[in-house]
């Protein structure tokens, strides 16, 4: 699926680019999304520093074990897969207050911190497990309180009222996270994942 | 409501970065110790993802910059017309699955073009806060820890994002039509 997408993007896009005689914009796009992904890169290396430096101070107060413990049911239910005190469960709910408070800069770190949590736990490395799944569905559906950047551009347009998108995008992104959870039920009983 | 938002905003980080080190302090941790070794670990994820992040930025900003994309929007056009989206943010609901900064983009030149205030800029900066870049973040965290199987990772973030994006059109009819 992902190689499909993949090659029909760069495919469409060269041709399309020919059929409108401008192919050097596949020339300059390409070179120039290139060095941008490594730009980007490099610009996590920084702040994946900080927030996973954070993290383990978090974790050795012991306030991650502590919220961990609290959402606890939550967690129970939506991955019941992971055991209990597994440190993936820590970084998933990292993840999710950062999404939550629209700290999409924090997001990533923890995000990636518990992919690697969550690979340990995997029988076959190279296939997704459904706590995967269940993540990045969460992950893309979740709740967002603050959506600061958006808010951000529309004072900067002149807006007169810039925050009244804000009740807006918490019901959206609501009803958006309650899918993600019940198509995730759906999903897992259609693949038959029961596997610990 | 605005002052509120805002303060909070501005106020998350430094909080973050107050609190949790005086607690961690107050616990007995060592907390300069303790940051550095945690924060190690950065580095080698962040060069881990480069191949991925270069794959899929290629192949998206040649989609995007050939015109491909405006193309696809169009397509979708009467389809999307049936559930009552309008045309103006097509190209914002195809682009911001693929690209955040791409879609951010989108989303300022709607603003700027129609007015914060106008219906179309208010959807579109709710669209903006709404939906997430599916594809980047699924690519990138599975890139990251060599999965090459999403089994139904795609799908389900795809769901989530056209349940936020039908969501967002209704609510923003409701509230501001």
């Amino acid at each position: 699926m992902v190689n499909l997408i993949w090659l029909l993007m760069l495919l469409v896009g060269i041709v399309v680019a020919a059929l409108n005689g401008h192919i050097e914009i596949v020339t300059d796009a390409s070179l120039e999304a290139a060095q941008t992904a490594v730009n980007l890169a490099f610009e996590l290396i920084g702040l994946m520093a900080m927030w996973l430096g954070l993290l383990k101070i978090a974790e050795e107060a012991g306030l991650v074990a502590f919220l961990a413990r609290l959402l606890r049911p939550c967690t129970r239910y939506l991955f019941p897969e992971i055991p209990r005190d597994h440190p993936a469960i820590g970084s998933i709910i990292m993840n999710m207050s950062a999404n939550i408070l629209g700290l999409g800069n924090a997001a990533t770190p923890f995000g990636l911190k518990a992919m690697q949590e969550l690979q340990t736990l995997n029988p076959r490395p190279e296939e997704a497990t459904p706590a995967m799944c269940t993540f990045l569905g969460l992950n893309t559906g979740c709740i967002t309180l603050i959506p600061a950047t958006i808010i951000g551009i529309r004072a900067a347009a002149g807006s007169t009222d810039p925050t009244i998108v804000v009740g807006p995008t918490i019901l959206a992104t609501g009803f958006s996270m309650v899918m993600a959870v019940v198509f995730d039920r759906v999903f897992r009983r259609f693949y038959g994942d029961h596997r610990r | 409501m605005t002052e509120a938002v805002v303060a909070v905003s501005r106020w998350a980080i430094p909080l973050v970065l107050f609190l949790i080190p005086a607690y961690g302090y107050l616990r007995g941790v060592a907390v300069y110790e303790a940051f550095v070794a945690g924060a190690e670990d950065g580095f080698k994820v962040a060069i881990k993802i480069i191949p991925f992040l270069v794959g899929m930025l290629v192949a998206i900003s040649v989609f995007r910059a050939s015109g491909a994309m405006d193309l696809f929007a169009r397509s979708l056009n009467p389809v999307l017309h049936l559930v009552g989206i309008p045309g103006e943010v097509l190209p914002l609901a195809v682009m911001r699955p693929l690209s955040g900064g791409g879609a951010l983009g989108v989303a300022a030149e709607l603003i700027g073009d129609y007015g914060p205030d106008s219906f179309i800029g208010r959807l579109a900066s709710v669209m903006q806060g709404t939906t997430d870049t599916t594809f980047y973040v699924l690519t990138v965290y599975f890139g990251s820890v060599g999965v090459r199987r999403y089994r139904y990772a795609l799908a389900l973030g795809l769901i989530a994002d056209i349940s936020s994006l039908i969501a967002a059109v209704a609510i923003c009819r409701l509230m501001f039509g």
